[in-house]
């Protein structure tokens, strides 16, 4: 019985050591796999296109300006559509969080009738997904006269179920019910308690979750298809699916390349540096599907 | 709270003032556009060229056509197949990393590392990785330059017009920029349990494996069903990577279009009866699995602090 134990000790701490280099050598393939694509895109955009068809190579070549200021001189308005995502991602990210908040704060700090079952609702409505209510929603905008304006691509991200409901759970373990009631009998107003109190207070939170509305707007597709149509107002995505349409194979490569890059390298940097809140908040949040 | 009560009576309209935008926002731009599509469903109303025909009130003729038609069938196995193609991978791999970064006796090294690069691809514009897929693997991409000079293919494989490789691409794409973050979810669930089980079970003479089958993934079957639900309505929404890959078309013949990419096709062509009618399907499959959400996010609290 003895001696069965010390053997397995053993073979436990050898098999240790054996695991441990077989979770290193996957990990590291499973880095590859996620990073071997971008690798080949930032080569390729350094490529001039007739390098680009003369089959691949690992190394980067010097044409990475060149490609670069082809694209901004291009057929595509690539800057336009950069800063009109800038634009509607971040109005849309402030518009998300700032409501959302307001909304959780109503729910975690006043009683009223009816508050359970509007919470329920709340979270009940977190599931729809905004295709399936797409063909009313672009009705709605067309007799709103919405058709074509960034205001539908924003506005409607007041309410984001999801985001509210992660502010509340901040909230509920952050926000001590005292500091309302000293600050009342200060003689603050109410929407200055919300907006000099416990929005600071929301900062973390909201901030984790800034990124992340900021992030899927940014990334949208689907609705600034159908909404936007004139070419000074078309985001990113649009002018994607605007080169893959096109017969891209006639196209200088290495502006099909730098366009790729274009949309996809600022994200990473700037996600290199957030990462650590990132990573951190999609953990503490996992209600986000 | 409650125990504030008194106090708090006299503010208490600001709660309903404070929810003024919410709602007022929701009304608008989900609870009208949800019954308007729903009421769509029940009339004829499209475009023929520039002709409009209806809206006339038809009943349940638009889901009539829409199940008969068989269209329908063969996008939901397609967005299915696809699915699956990714999910499975995609929940192996994820078990498998979350397991190792919250095994103390791995010990791994670079763990921050490991993660943030295997989270990378979910931040990516999904349009744009599509786009890049379809030319990294275009018949004269560098995937096919690549293959071919070391020697696995005798000439280019044309992979977009092939049902299997577009599936196994479009799989392949979900699959990467999702298991980033369901290793990340299933770590912070494993991350929740009382290490003492696992000592207990190592004292015992466990070997990591029983301890994985017998006691972390029995622990985890909470959490296990509500990835693969909210994965399931997140898979029935696919749309950006096969539209983009394929240009809206589904090619080869349709294999790789998807729910969304059909419903896309009839919001463009003005298609409301049945674009309606295929609203209303994708809204009931996607209520029903969010009450199988709901009564396991009963325990979400436990596991989503941890």
């Amino acid at each position: 019985m003895d001696m069965q134990v010390t053997t397995l000790n053993e073979k436990k701490k050898g098999g240790v050591k054996q695991r441990r280099i077989i979770c290193y050598i996957v990990l590291g393939l499973a880095s590859f796999l996620c990073l071997f694509w971008f690798y080949i895109l930032f080569i390729n955009t350094t490529r001039s296109h007739s390098e680009l068809s003369s089959g691949f190579t690992p190394i980067p070549s010097t044409h990475l300006i060149t490609n670069m200021t082809n694209l901004f001189h291009g057929t595509q308005p690539v800057l336009k559509g950069m800063l009109n995502s800038l634009t509607v991602s971040a109005l849309n990210c402030l518009v998300c969080v700032y409501f959302s908040a307001m909304t959780a704060y109503a729910i975690h700090a006043y009683e009223f009738k009816f508050k359970k079952a509007l919470f329920t609702m709340i979270l009940a409505i977190m599931m729809i997904p905004t295709q399936v209510t797409a063909l009313g929603f672009i009705q709605l905008i067309t007799k709103m006269n919405l058709m074509d304006s960034f205001v539908p691509l924003i506005v409607p991200a007041a309410a984001s179920p999801i985001v509210f409901f992660y502010i509340k759970q901040y909230m509920e373990s952050t926000l001590p019910m005292e500091l309302l009631e000293a600050a009342r009998i200060d003689g603050a107003g109410e929407v200055r308690i919300f907006n000099g109190i416990v929005l600071p207070l929301m900062v973390p939170a909201m901030a984790v979750q800034a990124i992340f509305s900021f992030v899927g707007c940014w990334n949208n597709y689907f609705t600034p298809a159908l909404v936007l149509s004139s070419e000074s107002k078309k985001t990113l995505p649009i002018l994607i699916a605007t080169l893959r349409g096109a017969d891209f194979l006639k196209f200088d490569m290495g502006q099909v390349y730098a366009m790729i890059s274009f949309s996809i390298f600022p994200v990473i940097i700037v996600y290199l540096i957030l990462s650590k809140y990132i990573v951190g908040g999609l953990a503490a949040g996992s209600v986000k599907g | 709270m409650n125990k504030n009560g008194k106090s708090v009576v006299s503010y208490n309209k600001w709660g309903y003032i404070f929810l003024i935008p919410f709602l007022a926002v929701f009304v608008v731009f989900q609870l009208i556009p949800l019954i308007s599509t729903i009421s769509n469903s029940f009339f004829e109303h499209y475009f023929s060229g520039m002709k409009e025909i209806g809206p006339k009130f038809i009943g349940i003729e638009n889901y009539k056509k829409l199940f008969s038609e068989g269209d329908i069938w063969q996008y939901f196995g397609n967005t299915m197949i696809m699915w699956i193609m990714g999910f499975v991978p995609q929940i192996v791999v994820s078990l498998l990393f979350a397991a190792w970064f919250s095994d103390p006796s791995l010990r791994l090294k670079g763990q921050r590392f490991f993660k943030t690069v295997i989270y990378l691809p979910n931040l990516i514009m999904a349009s744009a990785f599509a786009m890049l897929f379809f030319t990294l693997f275009a018949n004269t991409g560098p995937i096919n330059s690549i293959l071919v000079g070391i020697g696995i293919f005798d000439e280019p494989f044309s992979f977009m017009s092939d049902k299997t490789s577009v599936r196994t691409l479009v799989a392949m794409m979900n699959f990467l920029m999702w298991f980033g973050n369901t290793t990340i979810l299933l770590l912070a669930g494993m991350m929740g349990i009382d290490t003492s089980l696992f000592e207990a079970a190592e004292v015992d003479g466990a070997t990591p494996r029983q301890i994985f089958w017998r006691i972390t993934l029995p622990i985890l079957q909470p959490i296990l069903i509500y990835v693969m639900v909210t994965s399931l309505i997140g898979g029935l929404q696919m749309f950006d990577v096969p539209q983009i890959l394929t240009n809206g078309t589904g090619d080869p013949m349709r294999s790789s279009m998807t729910l969304i990419m059909f419903l896309n096709k009839h919001l463009y062509s003005k298609n409301y009866g049945m674009g309606g009618a295929l609203s209303v399907f994708l809204f009931i499959i996607t209520g029903i699995l969010s009450v199988v959400v709901f009564r396991f996010s009963g325990n979400q609290d436990k596991y989503g602090k941890a």
